[in-house]
């Protein structure tokens, strides 16, 4: 009975569909990483297989995507994400990624992807100088995003933590962000509008949370969605961020 | 053995938060007159010889200063 009980506490698990072929997700673990865990969690919670991945990793054979987790991957030093980047596994990170594999990056994850220029533009100081942490409130873009399971115009919560998520580019790459459809998540007021000066928390370039790549397979955000996924802290909206691109491996058409 | 010192600072344009709050600071101590104010990073390279200018621009590049935001300095100081 206290078994039931407890699981009709959490929320349940996003339903996923008869699958063909289970979703193999790769975490992959930085020195200094410290969200892979939570990342495995939450997609074994919801019914994927996910495995750690090292950083001396040359393959990712049998993965069917990638993600690169928060944390402080060698300290930060440099720039955040500037040494992870040249870790040995970023290289088969790259070749998966501009083959059309889908590969995700949350905070440091989102560092170390525009770090490999995976993903245009840079994460600088927040404006304020402030280590961020708290739930902020994000709008869903109409993107070619291939990861987000939500549509365009939704509003929702999840947790950052961060003292780089300042989203800065080039007024040309911001251009082609706009044309091409690539700015995923906006951050915005409770009631999806943007404040007069912007509704970034840390000053982010026009209130970017997260982009996507042109393809839309390669999805970085500052946001942690695995950190409100399974359940334990009442929240499950971060599933949200995994569940499109397990249906699209499930159905043979990521990749 | 030479060094080389590398000046890496934030492009034109780029905002410089560090910066920015250190030149208010100083505003709030009583300096006045003070118009801009960046931080960057000075990286010091001991490197042997053979080491070329052109490999220690490549260093920066690819990995000391980030293109897409910084702008860096190569000076040679001192040749044995």
């Amino acid at each position: 009975m206290a078994a039931t009980s407890a699981a009709t506490a959490t929320a349940v698990a996003p339903s996923v569909s008869v699958t063909t072929r289970r979703p193999r997700f790769g975490v992959v673990s930085f020195p200094g990483s410290n969200c892979e865990q939570d990342a495995v969690n939450a997609l074994r919670f919801i019914g994927y297989s996910a495995e750690f991945v090292w950083h001396r990793s040359t393959s990712l054979d049998g993965f069917d995507a990638i993600v690169l987790p928060g944390g402080f991957s060698y300290g930060d030093y440099l720039r955040c994400g500037a040494i992870a980047r040249f870790s040995p596994v970023m290289e088969a990170v790259i070749a998966f990624a501009d083959a059309g594999g889908p590969v995700i990056g949350f905070c440091n994850g989102f560092q170390v992807l525009t770090e490999a220029h995976l993903l245009p533009g840079c994460l600088i100081r927040n404006e304020n100088l402030h280590f961020i942490c708290k739930s902020v409130v994000l709008r869903v873009e109409d993107s070619t995003c291939e990861w987000v399971d939500l549509a365009p115009g939704t509003v929702t919560s999840l947790p950052v933590a961060h003292n780089e998520g300042n989203y800065t580019c080039d007024e040309a790459t911001l251009a082609r962000l706009r044309a091409n459809h690539q700015v995923v998540l906006r951050y915005c007021e409770p009631d999806g509008s943007t404040a007069l000066g912007g509704s970034a928390p840390n000053g982010a370039t026009d209130d970017i949370a997260g982009i996507c790549n042109e393809a839309g397979n390669v999805f970085g955000l500052m946001p942690h969605p695995e950190r409100v996924t399974d359940g334990v802290n009442g929240q499950t909206q971060g599933a949200a961020f995994f569940t499109a691109i397990a249906r699209r491996i499930e159905r043979g058409v990521a990749r | 053995m030479k060094r080389y010192e590398i000046f890496v600072t934030g492009k034109e344009g780029i905002f410089d938060p560090a910066g920015e709050q250190s030149k208010r600071a100083l505003a709030n101590l009583g300096y006045q007159g003070i118009d801009e104010l960046t931080i960057g990073k000075l990286i010091r390279l001991d490197v042997e010889d053979d080491v070329t200018e052109e490999t220690v621009r490549e260093m920066c590049r690819k990995l000391l200063a980030n293109p897409v935001i910084e702008d860096f300095s190569i000076t040679l100081l001192e040749e044995a």
